[in-house]
């Protein structure tokens, strides 16, 4: 509880993740997003009659690698279920799911903040399962009685659904730990987690532990938000909703289970949460096994295979960069967010260069900055690691400083030359020590008040000169610059 | 040359060597199902055209020396249950009128592969569900031995196009006795294979865990032929078997000399009939006489195969039931007969939805939506539909799952183990199909209970996931067929042909043809 507020909020979290299959869970139908509604569609996933589904076993590769970087138990035995209810975009009157055996369950997925803004929070994971989309509606909701459309193109779309422990305790938090779990799932090649296409959705569930004057814990009903589409909707939904249940309290003392549980949606322009009109069939599916589907068992080669495919989740990279590249936990922290081929590309150019501080130093003040000017990404990114590598290379050896260095980067960037052209073409030769001492030498003659100044103690008035150095020459080297007019003036009578 | 009159292993014989052409061959059913549908209403759909020119087809590929397939120019029927892409496939239901597949089911792909001519659809309880054939929405089938009894269900189409010499070979699924019971009612010869000897992908579903799909035919042996096209494995039914399929017709003729077949001494309680006790009996002597000995089973569990059953399919259809919404395909219905739209106000389409939507509401429906739901449902189903889906529905619920769907798997459990144990002393399995003949059509319809007894003796073999033929063992004295039934251990089918051919060659019950559907035929 922070000192600002007499409650804890206590948010759990509900996240839906379209597995990255080529098919769909149950048919051999095609996942790819945006085509014409209704083209990737067979008798399977339109629910014909006669029609039966079969596993992709490629989509419980993904599950259970997901879940293993969870670090969830992964069960020997899993079977399916079926959940039962009527909608239109649910052609088979259920929906192919995991009920009382999820493949998966009892994990963790923790989330530090490098700049402190909360306490690092180990989140439970209840459990992972897998399950099969429904297609969309498209409502005509202007006029309310006008046709719907549906289309099943997304019907039967593998889907991961990670249900979180009430662990979280703010809405900052909640966005944090989404954040680094989308990280994780992009990392393991498991889902792309585009909101926009739907391919990771979150529903929160959250209410208010109060302590009351008796040192009892008053807790207000439980409400689950829907229809947040982002991450920061996440965390506006539930300020909002934290704000209104604290009026709530104060209004009606209503406490948890003497409710029903409501839902409520998140109205994003609105910036409101909105009560949802209970569905009655809701409170009962009628779960029961799936008899066209066999169950499946679980071997330790199984999850060897999946634990091999894992690669290095963005919690172990960054403690390698750290330790490998004595970069800050901030600076490993920027790099490893920026995702797997940002961090090859980091390794690539600090290897060449033989330093991690420096290559990162370019990869978050240049590279990023560059990036993200042109919207464009590290793969396809002009110059390549060892190109890079040259130029901090030259710039450490004192070729041309920095500012220049960039320019040149920014000069490659815009006509893709190679480097040696591009500092051909800007005029910029290596300068020789003696040309750099005679400068120095002029430099002084014109200057006899920093010479006197430094003379004096005061070291940093000889920054005026590096400014006219350049304005002479404006490809020598600053710090060159710098150390021999310190050399000379102390040299003097 | 009378085709009509040669079982399907001569038949295809006769097609081979040139004796008849399948042109000839069809033609001879389709003409016998011209003059003799309409009193028996086997079909739901015939497709002469069609077959005639399948049958052509074959013929041109024979005589130009092409290959063709196994079972090339033999006429088979297909119970309604199954999708054809180039017939309406409805479960007999009003749901499904007109209803036509974009898919063919694997037996059907893998019948047509072999060259086989189908002839038409057969009628069926609707979605299979009935022991009489009394719930098909396109009227009952009558049973050609007595065109004023039921041939039995829910394959009853099937069974009487065979009794009734329309088509040598039907194929039927049997979720609690639906191939056996009406083979037996029919005289005819039907088995049902193991869960998961045949793919049941294009099968409409009534009970997944249940249903499996069989030959149904004069003879043991003909069974066997067909069994050799439709039985193996799918990829695309994940409950189908891997195990390879026998040469079934290579292993009939063989001496049942060592075989032990059991004999469950409640299946001769109170309520079997007594000229069926006495033709199984008989039938028992005739196994011994072959060599077989027979021994008392035990089934402890059999006597709770009834609820059981009636709990677990109405489950199962409950849900597999529930796409039939009126949403993507089959009946809808969206107001009223005469109803909303008529009471709608001249205008666009706006003023007109608000109007129904307005109707909806005061008839108590909470939107468009749900009121489309529940006219298509109540409307397109029949009450025996409706009865299970009801049925299966409750005994879903929170708050019943547990005293009723768990429990059932659980006796379910039970009741397999019973069979595994008794086939840990005996081979076989024998006893009744049914414990009485043909019933009068309309004599059980208003006792639902009494109609789900029909089903006593074949439950067992659907629960336990084993396999089950039935085939007629003599007559009662008014001249109604009575059924045998032999169960066997899973995938012991060459045993259950083996011993109903041996019995087939030792009788000829199985070569009586109905006077009624004979047209002066003796």
């Amino acid at each position: 509880m922070s000192d600002a507020t007499p409650f804890v909020t206590v948010i759990g979290l509900e996240v839906h993740v379209q597995l990255l299959t080529r098919t769909k869970l149950f048919c051999g139908c095609s996942t790819k997003f945006g085509a014409a509604p209704n083209t990737q569609v067979c008798p399977t996933c339109l629910g014909l009659p006669g029609s039966l589904p079969v596993m992709n076993r490629r989509a419980f590769e993904l599950a259970v690698r997901a879940a293993l970087a969870l670090d969830c138990t992964i069960a020997p035995f899993t079977k399916w279920d079926r959940k039962n209810y009527f909608y239109p975009d649910l052609p088979k009157g259920y929906q192919i799911s995991q009920f009382d055996l999820p493949f998966s369950s009892d994990g963790h997925l923790e989330v530090v903040d490098p700049k402190g803004a909360f306490a690092p929070r180990n989140v439970g994971i209840i459990r992972v399962h897998l399950e099969e989309d429904a297609g969309k509606s498209m409502h005509d909701e202007a006029a309310g009685t006008g046709d719907s459309r549906i289309d099943l193109n997304r019907a039967g779309t593998p889907l991961c659904e990670i249900v979180t422990q009430p662990d979280l305790r703010s809405p900052q938090e909640a966005r944090a730990w989404l954040n680094e779990l989308k990280l994780l799932l992009v990392y393991l090649g498991v889902s792309d987690c585009n909101m926009q296409e739907g391919s990771l959705r979150v529903d929160a569930n959250v209410n208010l532990h109060i302590p009351q004057p008796d040192g009892r814990i008053a807790k207000t009903p439980i409400v689950e938000i829907k229809n947040m589409n982002s991450f920061r909707s996440v965390e506006r939904a539930l300020t909002y909703e934290a704000a209104r249940q604290w009026e709530e309290w104060r209004e009606t003392k209503a406490e948890m289970g003497k409710t029903p549980k409501q839902t409520r949606g998140w109205d994003d322009p609105a910036g409101v949460t909105r009560a949802q009109r209970h569905k009655e069939e809701s409170s009962d599916y009628r779960y029961f096994p799936e008899p066209d589907l066999v169950p499946v068992t679980v071997s330790e080669q199984d999850v060897a295979a999946a634990r091999a495919a894992m690669g290095t989740p963005p919690t172990e990279l960054r403690r390698d960069l750290e330790t490998t590249w004595k970069i800050s936990a901030y600076d490993a922290d920027v790099l490893v967010n920026q995702g797997r081929e940002l961090v090859d590309y980091f390794e690539e150019v600090a290897t060449k260069v033989g330093e991690g501080k420096v290559a990162s130093n370019w990869l978050q003040q240049d590279v990023l900055r560059i990036l993200k000017e042109t919207g464009g990404s590290i793969t396809d990114f002009r110059v390549r690691p060892a190109v890079l590598a040259d130029l901090i290379g030259r710039v450490t050896r004192g070729d041309f400083d920095t500012s220049r260095g960039r320019e040149i980067l920014a000069q490659m960037v815009a006509d893709g030359r190679p480097l040696d052209e591009v500092v051909a073409g800007m005029g910029i030769a290596a300068v020789s020590d003696d040309d750099v001492i005679s400068l120095c030498r002029e430099l002084l003659a014109d200057n006899p008040k920093i010479v006197a100044d430094v003379k004096g103690g005061k070291e940093q008035a000889a920054a005026g000169l590096i400014g006219q150095a350049k304005k002479k020459n404006p490809n020598v080297n600053p710090g060159k610059v710098r150390a021999i007019c310190l050399d000379l003036i102390r040299a003097m009578p | 040359m009378q085709p009509l009159e040669l079982s399907a292993v001569d038949l295809v014989a006769a097609l081979r060597q040139g004796d008849v052409t399948a042109v000839q061959c069809a033609t001879a059913f389709l003409d016998r199902i011209e003059a003799t549908n309409p009193a028996i209403n086997a079909f739901l759909h015939v497709d002469r055209e069609a077959a005639l020119s399948r049958a052509a087809d074959i013929d041109a590929r024979r005589r130009a020396g092409k290959p063709v397939g196994p079972l090339a120019g033999l006429p088979v029927a297909l119970k309604d249950v199954l999708c054809t892409a180039d017939m309406p496939t409805t479960c007999a239901s009003k749901m499904l009128a007109g209803y036509r597949p974009p898919y063919d089911a694997d037996v059907v792909a893998r019948l047509r592969r072999a060259d086989a001519v189908f002839v038409g659809k057969t009628n069926m309880d609707e979605f299979a569900m009935g022991g009489s054939n009394e719930n098909s929405a396109f009227g009952p089938v009558h049973n050609p031995w007595d065109h004023s009894r039921a041939p039995g269900g829910s394959s009853g189409g099937s069974a009487a196009c065979v009794a009734a010499d329309m088509a040598p070979v039907a194929i039927g699924s049997d979720t609690g006795g639906s191939i056996r019971q009406p083979a037996g009612l029919c005289g005819i010869t039907g088995l049902k294979p193991t869960y998961g000897r045949v793919s049941r992908r294009g099968l409409i579903a009534f009970a997944s865990s249940l249903d499996q799909i069989g030959p149904m035919a004069r003879s043991a042996a003909d069974c066997a032929l067909v069994m050799e096209t439709i039985a193996g494995h799918d990829p695309g039914d994940s409950t189908s078997l891997t195990t390879e399929v026998p040469r079934y017709t290579d292993l009939l003729d063989k001496p049942l000399t060592g075989v032990r077949i059991g004999r469950v001494p409640e299946h001769f309680a109170a309520g079997l009939d007594p000229e069926v006790a006495k033709g199984v009996e008989e039938a028992f002597a005739v196994l011994k006489a072959a060599g077989a000995t027979v021994h008392d089973v035990r089934l402890p569990h059999a006597k709770y195969g009834i609820p059981t059953y009636y709990l677990i399919a109405p489950c199962e259809a409950s849900s597999n039931l529930a796409r039939y919404d009126g949403a993507h395909y089959g009946h809808r219905e969206t107001a009223p007969a005469g109803g909303h739209r008529e009471t709608a106000p001249a205008g666009g389409h706006r003023e007109t939805a608000l109007a129904a939507r307005a109707a909806g509401a005061a008839a108590g429906f909470e939107s468009p939506l749900v009121e489309m739901y529940c006219r298509s449902r109540a409307e397109g189903f029949g009450p025996e539909v409706k009865r299970r889906i009801m049925l299966g529905t409750y005994a879903l619920s929170a708050g019943y799952y547990d005293a009723y769907y768990a429990k059932a798997l659980r006796v379910r459990r039970l009741i397999r183990q019973d069979y595994l144990d008794a086939f840990q002393t005996v081979d076989l399995i024998g006893g009744p199909v049914s414990a009485t003949p043909a019933f009068k059509l309309g004599e059980k319809t208003d006792d639902p209970l009494a109609m789900y007894l029909v089903d006593l003796y074949t439950v067992g073999t659907n629960l336990a996931g084993v396999g089950g033929i039935s085939f007629p063992c003599g007559f009662t004295k008014s001249g109604l067929p009575i059924g045998f039934q032999l169960q066997a251990p899973p995938l012991a089918e060459p045993l259950l042909l083996q011993a109903a051919d041996r019995f087939q060659r030792l009788t000829d019950w199985h070569r009586r043809r109905p006077k009624a559907a004979g047209e002066g035929r003796a």
